[in-house]
């Protein structure tokens, strides 16, 4: 495959294209699937080949809003309609050519205005399982160009100059993280995408798999040619079936064009992908554990050094990035380091997906600039908290973050400062809580989570969180005293400071950053045994239910 | 070639002959464990004892390693699941909407824990660390199937549906 | 012929120690008569870094290392002792008492066990956490050995010296987090596993976890020492 090629089959799918008058996208991701978009789909295939119109319904990945699902996106007159029904298809078929059908039409300019979509550049305008399509929007134009134009190092400089860090949570920079792999020795390195997207409450890889998922195999193609991997495994979720579906349609599909197996380009550079499902432990996402979890083993973290990119995989030299870090890499090669590098704040640079989701009334994708203010993103695209009630916090970072309270809404988004208000920036779940959730039950919650999800491994992380959890079991039922609270505070630090792996290191995050902010919450508890958000049975002599998963 | 016999299989189900695909896909190395083990986790739909011991002397993994491995992770079951499976998600988004209500009135209307199946064997309750579905929360899956903003009043009809028939 | 050994030296709480390059901080430090507390590691086995009582300090770092898995570096300063990693490691005991049912006065293990001379080397004096009791049966199934559950504090050494020094492989940790349980085989009674009977894994277990029948009730005392012993017999070889 060669540039021209690429360019040639692009010219193809585009011409094929032009062939129609009217493009109607209709979304297949999870949220619009379970509202019976395939239905739709089927009924607004048949209404299209009756009408005669030239129109072309197609499937494509998420649109981002969730919420207002089925979503169905009608080019070129970019109109969007929401809660589509299929007994709604024939009146929008009729319209094509005519105004739109406005009952159905989704108003969400608020929604879309301010976001800026690289990531998701190609979600919801491209069938996520036809490769050719992906390469209609200059897809593969990055990797044709690395391995045709540029050396393994000046791809590190690039990536390196534009400022990527990993989108994974802990921000290392990726050009630092490809570049020690690169230096590292070893015959035989491997490159795995992390898609054991375990944050509750965050779905950005899903989206990203489901809707765009050869922009992730191209982003870890460029990835092994620029570190010298042969050999690629994608990690994902046993609980994402339809991205696990997609991505292995499409890596049949990367191979037959070519862009996996060996001479990728006419090249000497072989590289394939292998998909490793995950079974539904929280601690793979840790990158050692994860490690563990493809060797065949439990999911246990070992302690680091020595790092993956020195020793990994079966002992080899081992790229580990995450989902959303790999879909960026095409566009940084093709537009320039200096393009991205130009977009977001000092030390954070580029777009970063989030998942809004809780009491918010435009729950589903966005994806901003970083510096973007959360009052931005939560009441200007989010919509603002529905209901009529009252914004409370919003909690980012999944199990390892903390809730933000209102007085620090206009914080622009960073890694630094989600990490100075005691969050952060984690995988890019973004939950947002009104007056009817207790923040002493919040962290509660995600202790549980923390302890049923612990590996067992060391001695803090295993009994420290169950210890922790018991004692906010006793705050939220009423029955603590100031005592439990102070051994609370230092159990924090025990297992904070003490613990082998990072799922440890931070669960005592939520239960430090509530007390931060809302600390007469716990009092309130203590003190009066009254729950001020009434969520917990305090004092009620019910004790709150301990649901344990087993 | 796999330097000892190997064993045979535990039945002539022909779901067994899947299994072994996966293992000679993967060469029969150890690190095929989790995938093999997938694989008999989807075709019979829960691992016992049988399955473990044949996968894990196909594979050389000492059994207790085997069994380490199928209990350290949420997809493996040790039982069999009810006819019927309604997963109830307690990802952060789904509990922020009232996902411990719904929790708790599926646990007092069948008389089961998460995690275990009615004693007539037709329903399992389970709960899900997040299917990803946080824009449709609270969430919960029917027999596998994706249904959002499940209010208690649907869950409930739903669930005496299932009891009814059987 | 002998590879020229690239030696590296150090500071450990203010002593100038010297280490071969694939030395770990807490081998030099016991060459040098410096004590650091362990209860997972056991010389001769692979170390796992669980129990994270080997925490130390290094200047310049915010983050607490294993000394057991720590590796030397040129010009590195270690402090071992402090009151923070006594605080650390006083509240890692009180977990482990806490965990299970760590009852010494009716243990078959009093006056050898590992876990109580180390709660009263870092001056432990009471537990702060309330004991979790979880409902662990014993196995007696084992003609010679026993295994009480309620006694184990998951250090791994006998899942580890079973695999890696006998090479059987029996032992092996089941599930996860508080709710992680040492097995035999497929979760089997002892008695009906795959065991060698070669008892090393009771002369390593530091509690009274795993025993020796014959000695129920009587004085217990353990040998763990052999490890090295059979691991230098191995490498001669």
């Amino acid at each position: 495959m060669t540039s021209e090629e690429l360019l040639q089959i692009a010219e193809s799918v585009n011409a094929e294209h032009e062939k129609f008058d009217y493009e109607v996208n209709v979304c297949m991701g999870t949220g619009c699937m379970s509202q019976h978009s395939a239905k739709l789909r089927e009924a607004l295939t048949k209404e299209a080949a009756a009408s005669g119109k030239r129109c072309h319904v197609r499937q494509t990945g998420c649109m981002g809003l969730c919420a207002a699902g089925p979503l169905v996106l009608v080019e070129p007159t970019e109109t969007l309609y929401g809660s589509v029904h299929e007994s709604d298809a024939p009146e929008l078929i009729l319209s094509l050519g005519e105004p739109p059908v406005e009952r159905l039409r989704a108003h969400l300019e608020d929604y879309f205005h301010g976001q800026q979509h690289i990531v998701l550049e190609n979600s919801g305008h491209i069938d996520p399982e036809k490769i050719d399509e992906y390469i209609g929007r200059d897809g593969y134009a990055a990797l044709v160009k690395a391995l045709t134009e540029m050396t393994p190092q000046a791809v590190i400089e690039q990536i390196s100059k534009s400022g990527l860090r990993g989108r994974g949570g802990g921000g290392y920079p990726t050009g630092l993280k490809w570049g020690t792999v690169a230096k590292a020795f070893g015959a035989q390195k491997y490159v795995i995408c992390n898609g054991d997207e375990g944050d509750p409450g965050a779905f950005m890889d899903r989206s990203v798999l489901e809707s765009d998922p050869q922009r992730v195999i191209e982003g870890m193609a460029i990835a092994a040619y620029a570190v010298g991997a042969s050999k690629g495994y994608v990690y994902v979720r046993a609980e994402y079936p339809l991205a696990v579906n997609r991505l292995t349609v499409s890596l049949r599909e990367a191979r037959r064009r070519g862009m996996l197996g060996n001479n990728i380009c006419g090249t000497q550079f072989a590289f394939d992908i292998e998909i490793r499902l995950g079974a539904g432990a929280f601690v793979c996402g840790e990158e050692t554990a994860l490690i563990a979890s493809i060797e065949g083993l439990r999911g246990q973290p070992r302690p680091r050094p020595p790092y993956p990119a020195v020793s990994g995989l079966w002992g080899a030299p081992t790229l580990i990035n995450n989902v959303e870090t790999f879909a960026n890499i095409a566009p940084i090669l093709r537009k320039g380091a200096e393009w991205y590098a130009g977009i977001g704040t000092e030390k954070s640079k580029g777009t970063k997906v989030f998942a809004l989701t809780g009491k918010i009334t435009n729950t589903g994708l966005v994806e901003i600039p970083m510096g973007m203010t959360l009052r931005e993103m939560i009441f200007g695209i989010g919509g603002g908290v529905p209901d009529g009630r009252k914004f409370k916090a919003v909690q980012t970072g999944g199990p390892s973050g903390g809730c933000i309270p209102e007085e620090h809404l206009d914080l622009a988004v960073s890694y630094e400062a989600l990490i100075s208000v005691g969050s952060m920036m984690g995988s890019g779940g973004m939950i947002v809580m009104d007056d009817t959730s207790c923040m002493v039950n919040v962290a509660r919650f995600f202790m549980e989570f923390c302890m049923t999800e612990s590996c067992g491994k060391c001695i803090p992380c295993r009994v420290g969180t169950a210890q922790m959890f018991d004692l906010l079991t006793k705050i939220c039922d009423g029955k603590a005293s100031y005592a439990d609270l102070d051994l609370l505070i230092d159990l924090c630090d025990v297992v904070k400071n003490t613990s082998l792996c990072g799922l440890g290191m931070t669960a005592p995050n939520p239960v430090l950053s509530t007390l931060r902010y809302f600390k007469h919450e716990y009092i309130e508890h203590i003190e009066n045994k009254r729950c001020p958000a009434g969520v917990c049975a305090c004092g009620s002599g019910v004790a709150t239910e301990v649901e344990v998963t087993a | 070639m796999p330097a000892y016999p190997m064993p045979a299989l535990p039945s002539d189900d022909k779901r067994w002959k899947i299994v072994n695909g996966t293992m000679r896909r993967h060469g029969y190395t150890r690190s095929a464990l989790i995938e093999t083990l997938h694989t008999v986790q989807s075709s019979f739909g829960f691992l016992d004892d049988d399955a473990i011991r044949f996968v894990s002397k196909s594979l050389h993994v000492p059994l207790s390693q085997a069994y380490g491995v199928v209990t350290f992770y949420n997809h493996f079951s040790l039982k069999p699941a009810g006819k019927h499976t309604c997963t109830i998600c307690t990802g952060t988004a789904c509990y922020i909407k009232g996902a411990d209500k719904l929790l708790a009135t599926a646990t007092k209307m069948l008389k089961i824990k998460s995690g275990e199946t009615t004693p007539d064997g037709n329903i399992s309750l389970m709960t899900a660390r997040c299917v990803g579905a946080c824009g449709r929360a609270p969430v919960i899956l029917e027999d596998g199937e994706l249904v959002g903003l499940v209010e208690t009043a649907t869950m409930v009809d739903q669930l005496e549906r299932w009891a009814l028939h059987d | 012929m002998i590879a020229a050994v690239d030696v590296k030296t150090l500071v450990i709480d203010g002593i100038n120690v010297s280490a071969r390059a694939d030395q770990t901080v807490l081998e030099v430090a016991r060459e040098n008569n410096i004590n650091i507390p362990t209860l997972c590691h056991l010389d001769g086995l692979t170390d796992v870094g669980a129990c994270r009582l080997c925490l130390v300090e290094t200047k310049g770092s915010p983050k607490l290392n294993p000394a057991c898995v720590l590796k030397v570096e040129e010009g590195m300063e270690i402090t071992t002792t402090s009151d923070r990693l006594k605080h650390y490691r006083q509240t890692i005991l009180e977990m482990l008492f806490s965990e299970r049912n760590h009852v010494c006065a009716v243990c078959v293990a009093n006056g050898h066990c590992e876990l109580q001379s180390m709660a009263q080397d870092q001056g432990l004096t009471h537990v702060r956490l309330p004991y979790m009791n979880p409902k662990l049966v014993v196995d007696a199934s084992h003609e010679r050995f026993v295994s009480d559950p309620n006694r184990c504090i998951l250090c791994q050494r006998c899942v580890r010296v079973c695999a890696e020094v006998e090479g059987a492989h029996v032992w092996d940790i089941m599930g996860r987090g508080i709710g992680s349980l040492l097995i035999a085989d497929l979760h089997q009674p002892w008695g009906e596993s795959s065991c060698t009977r070669c008892g090393k894994c009771v002369q390593v277990c530091p509690t009274g976890a795993l025993t020796d029948k014959s000695k129920l009730g009587s004085d217990h005392p353990k040998y763990p020492e052999f490890l090295p012993n059979l691991e230098a017999m191995r490498e001669g070889r």
